[in-house]
């Protein structure tokens, strides 16, 4: 084996100093690092703004009295002896509000939105598909302005006249036109995130399942939706999500009177449509009426953050599972 | 004629992870030849390749222990700039990977990042050396604006050694260059890095015994992870030592 | 032996019970486009009325007695066109008629009048017929969106009114044309002059700003993430953060506008510098998720390749890298502004619902957004609106339908680089 000789000195090379302009990366990493950092300014902007203006409100309106309360009327004094001119802010029925809605719109978009992504992925063809998943994306593109302007100028009308002629007292805001029509924009999601997921169950299980001679239909729901049902429940948080803080549907169509009901046909209102109330128009930025809104976004925020930090997370192991 | 060693290896150890991927490698490589480096897949071969131009930094889990020298400078000291070894030790990839740009751009990207050119006719000019060199100036002369990917295999591989070669490096690494390639583009490649030695030193991994023993003057055989066996290529095929180096080239494992 | 042809009766109930299952499937489907296809339809065949309107012919006199020729500007151009109504229709003698002859034009008839003398300076000393535009019931009928056949009470216009209408058309005095005062005008109170201009521009000045910030900050902090930055808890922070607050309600930045940018830092109200601010924050998870994803689909090979040749990793992914993926961040930055644009909520709780008659030319002035002026519209009680909101929203999809369209092409075209 012939040897090497590795004392003879070469021409030195330089491997310390290149043309790299280290200052400019040092600067240009800098910035790249402060854009990431824009979205924990945001949130943290976001929490502090909230924390702070709901703190102003919390001192002159206890906390417990905001959250258990029942009467909800900012505008005017309850009773003669009340101080001021500050009104009840009760925020329970803006939350049962808001359930109601929500709960109308998840009846309508679960099995629709499920039912749909379970068509698109385990039977329609593919040029079925091509047509269909973005048709349903146009709905979810479609400003939910326009929604709520729908759901005020002719589902409401619709659904009064239909109750009428059944002898029923429909209200012309009620909560089941907003609520069906929440139900509408939240589908795209749901079938969306579900197909997702229902996609990610692997074929193997499936072909096991057809193997022992289950049909197509007895395959999915024994095998494919067992197995994709956290994923599903993420997607459906969500879209519960979703439907919480959606506004400009509730505004239009959901009205503001603060009714305590679960009857789907009067009339209720929820946070979100109340922060808008109390915040359009001008307002003298110190009073309990103005500030409530930030107690009431900050209420939403926290609610909405623990749903989708709930929903992400199971999204996200799901997805390791079967990584 | 006395061989001088350009670049000196001793105790590498990499990790990937809790994984061990090479032992205890000691290697000396000459300078103005072609090293070929053998052994079975997963045998450590391009990972110690990796490391000759540092690459395995790119992989977050790998640790590399040990020293390696090049020119008697070790390149893992902490005031070394990794672009300026890379700038000295280039890189021929697997795949042809040319940039999404024109044939010259292309070329002239290196040299104009490491500031090797002054002006656009100098940059003409290397440009033009660097494909020549690569045996690719008279098929592409005509179409320098156009892009590198429309190019065939053999000619996009030959483009990123004219790309590699243009910022005029001490050593050119190559990974398995023509393992993408038909045997006609093949050896063209093949007599291609024969003439680069009178300027370059080039050490190729190569899972083909054949192509070891066509371009490389010494080989080194590689074998889960230790460096069994190295010497003059003619050697290893004719009168391995080892066992196991004799068991790989005569086709018992691989 | 076992039949492997016909069907036990068993496996009959378990195949219609597959067959069922898949008509749900479909059923769901139908349900949810139908829906889609009846509100994109009623809105459309709703608001295509407003882009046409009702132009009435009048003869006006303008002699001496009405302008004076040394000195036209100073005429009193509103009653010389309501003397004209009387001449036209002399049996409207009482108060109440008069009222009603002079509702079948606009209010801003005066001014129409003004614009055509200005223009037509020939026309002072004799008489002129003169286009004008007629009101928003007077155009309800013209296109025949009144039912004639209810009792007279319960509709708006009274059979006398119709009756002047009627007549005034077998004169051929009406006519119908395109309605360019509706991407001409700002808002107004009329719905026969309400135009869209405004609040376009708002919409415009608006989305730049957004589109100024969240770019640029969106594709920087996506590079960051997926290109250097390590595998930490402070870049799983980040992460997290990034997409939770892709889930966060619009209005909830709304509220941050509102009590940081107004409050605090008093930024000026209702313009759209906050408006533009409070968007790109909510534009900027979306911009990011669809910028790593296309970072992402950059193969390895390129990166390399340039840090094989001693490329620094900045210069790796500002020359190679970044460039490749620049279509996918486009596309992402295109439905994000898309997003943007149809956003509403936010705008209300910074004060851009104010009623802009100006078109604005600044990102500090008082400006409202196509969004919240189909929101104001909407809430307008007179009849007309329900047909100008319509049409906004028409406008307003057919930019968001653009924009998508460029969004798919760009991913089309660009797709099958690698």
């Amino acid at each position: 084996m012939a040897t090497v000789d590795t004392n003879t000195p070469h021409d030195a090379l330089d491997l310390v100093n290149s043309q790299r302009k280290k200052g400019v990366e040092f600067v240009v990493m800098a910035i790249l690092i402060l854009c990431s950092l824009v979205a924990v300014l945001v949130t943290v902007g976001i929490v502090l703004s909230l924390i702070f203006e709901a703190y102003r409100f919390f001192e002159r309106i206890p906390m417990t009295e905001f959250l258990f309360g029942t009467q909800w009327s900012p505008q005017t004094a309850l009773r003669a002896d009340q101080v001021a001119a500050e009104g009840a802010f009760g925020a329970v029925p803006l939350i049962t509000g808001t359930l109601l809605i929500s709960f109308i719109a998840m009846c309508v978009a679960t099995p629709l939105g499920l039912m749909s992504a379970i068509y698109l992925s385990e039977y329609a063809s593919k040029r079925f598909r091509d047509f269909v998943k973005p048709a349903l994306e146009i709905l979810a593109g479609i400003p939910t302005v326009v929604y709520g302007f729908f759901a005020a100028l002719t589902v409401a009308p619709l659904l009064r006249s239909g109750g009428e002629s059944v002898g029923l007292n429909v209200s012309s805001e009620s909560a089941l036109a907003a609520g069906l029509i929440m139900g509408m924009m939240i589908i795209p999601l749901i079938s969306s995130l579900s197909d997702d997921v229902i996609n990610s169950v692997p074929q193997a299980m499936r072909d096991a399942s057809l193997g022992l001679g289950a049909t197509h239909s007895e395959t999915i729901r024994k095998v494919v939706l067992p197995s994709a049902i956290p994923g599903v429940a993420g997607a459906l948080l969500l879209a519960a999500s979703r439907a919480i803080g959606e506004t400009m549907i509730v505004v239009m169509a959901a009205g503001l009177a603060a009714n305590l009901t679960a009857n789907p046909l009067e009339a209720v209102t929820t946070i979100t449509a109340q922060i808008v109330a109390l915040l359009t128009g001008d307002q003298e930025f110190d009073s309990a009426k103005t500030l409530s809104a930030f107690a009431l976004g900050l209420l939403l925020f926290v609610v909405t953050l623990c749903l989708n930090i709930i929903a992400l997370r199971i999204v996200r192991k799901y997805q390791e599972q079967y990584d | 004629m006395s061989k001088t060693a350009i670049i000196t290896a001793k105790d590498v150890d990499v990790f990937y992870g809790d994984k061990q991927a090479l032992d205890k490698i000691a290697l000396d490589i000459p300078e103005y030849k072609v090293t070929s480096l053998i052994g079975p897949s997963g045998c450590g071969k391009s990972t110690f390749l990796r490391c000759i131009n540092r690459m395995n930094d790119l992989v977050p889990i790998a640790r590399v222990e040990g020293d390696i020298r090049i020119a008697g400078q070790d390149i893992y000291a902490p005031e070394v700039d990794v672009v300026a070894l890379r700038a000295q030790v280039g890189m021929v990839f697997q795949k042809p990977n040319p940039f999404p740009k024109s044939i010259y751009e292309n070329v002239a990207y290196g040299p104009k990042i490491h500031g090797l050119a002054k002006g656009k006719t100098e940059m003409d000019e290397l440009v033009q050396w660097a494909l020549e060199k690569a045996g690719l100036w008279n098929e592409v002369k005509d179409r320098l604006d156009q892009p590198g990917t429309g190019l065939s295999g053999g000619q996009q591989q030959r483009l990123c050694i004219a790309r590699t070669i243009a910022v005029k490096p001490k050593v050119v690494l190559m990974d398995e260059p023509c393992s993408a390639l038909d045997p006609i583009a093949t050896a063209i490649i093949e007599e291609l890095i024969d003439e680069l030695r009178q300027n370059f030193t080039i050490v190729i991994v190569t899972h083909s015994m054949q192509q070891a023993a066509r371009v490389s003057q010494r080989t080194a055989f590689f074998h889960l992870g230790t460096l069994v066996e190295t010497g003059p290529t003619k050697n290893i095929f004719t009168s391995p030592e080892d066992e196991r180096t004799q068991n790989y080239i005569t086709g018992r494992i691989g | 032996m076992t039949d492997l042809i016909s069907p036990s009766s068993q496996l009959k109930g378990r195949k219609s019970a597959e067959t069922r299952f898949q008509w749900y499937g479909r059923g769901a489907i139908f349900v949810s486009l139908l829906f889609l296809v009846v509100m994109v339809g009623s809105i459309l065949t709703k608001g295509v009325g407003a882009f046409g309107t009702t132009n009435v012919a009048i003869e006006v006199d303008l002699g001496p007695d009405a302008i004076d020729p040394a000195n036209p500007a100073d005429a009193r151009f509103e009653k010389i066109v309501k003397d004209a109504l009387k001449t036209q229709f002399p049996e409207a003698k009482k108060r109440k008629d008069r009222r009603m002859i002079y509702g079948l034009l606009s209010n801003d008839m005066g001014f129409e009048l003004e614009r055509f003398v200005e223009a037509n300076p020939e026309a002072i000393g004799g008489t002129a017929t003169v286009w004008f535009r007629a009101s928003d019931d007077f155009d309800a009928v013209a296109k025949g969106a009144v039912d004639r056949s209810l009792p007279e009470d319960e509709r708006r216009m009274s059979d006398k009114e119709i009756a002047w209408i009627d007549q005034l058309t077998e004169q051929g005095a009406v006519e119908r044309t395109f309605n360019w005062s509706f991407f001409t005008n700002g808002d107004s109170r009329e719905p026969e002059l309400a135009g869209i201009l405004s609040a376009l521009m708002g919409s415009a000045l608006t989305l730049l700003v957004c589109f100024c910030i969240s770019f640029p900050v969106a594709i920087l902090a996506a590079i960051y993430l997926e290109e250097f930055a390590p595998k930490n808890r402070f870049s799983d922070l980040i992460e997290v953060n990034i997409n939770n607050l892709a889930a966060v309600p619009s209005i909830v930045f709304g509220l941050l506008g509102l009590s940081m940018f107004l409050n605090t830092f008093g930024m000026p109200r209702s313009s759209p510098l906050v408006g533009g601010l409070v968007l790109s924050l909510m534009t900027l998870p979306t911009i990011i998720i669809a910028a790593r994803a296309s970072l992402r689909a950059v193969p390895p090979s390129i990166r390399e390749a340039a840090l094989g040749m001693g490329a620094s990793p900045v210069q790796a992914t500002f020359h190679h890298v970044a460039p490749l993926a620049l279509p996918g961040i486009l596309t992402g930055t295109i439905v994000g502004m898309a997003q943007a644009l149809g956003e509403t909520a936010p705008l209300l709780m910074i004060g851009m619902v104010a009623f802009i008659v100006d078109v604005p030319d600044s990102i500090l002035e008082p400006a409202t957004a196509l969004p919240v002026q189909i929101f104001l519209w909407a809430d307008a009680p007179e009849r007309a609106f329900v047909e100008k909101t319509s049409a906004a929203i028409i406008v307003l999809l057919l930019f968001l339908v653009t924009m998508n369209i460029i969004a798919i092409l760009l991913r089309r075209k660009f797709e099958k680089r690698f």
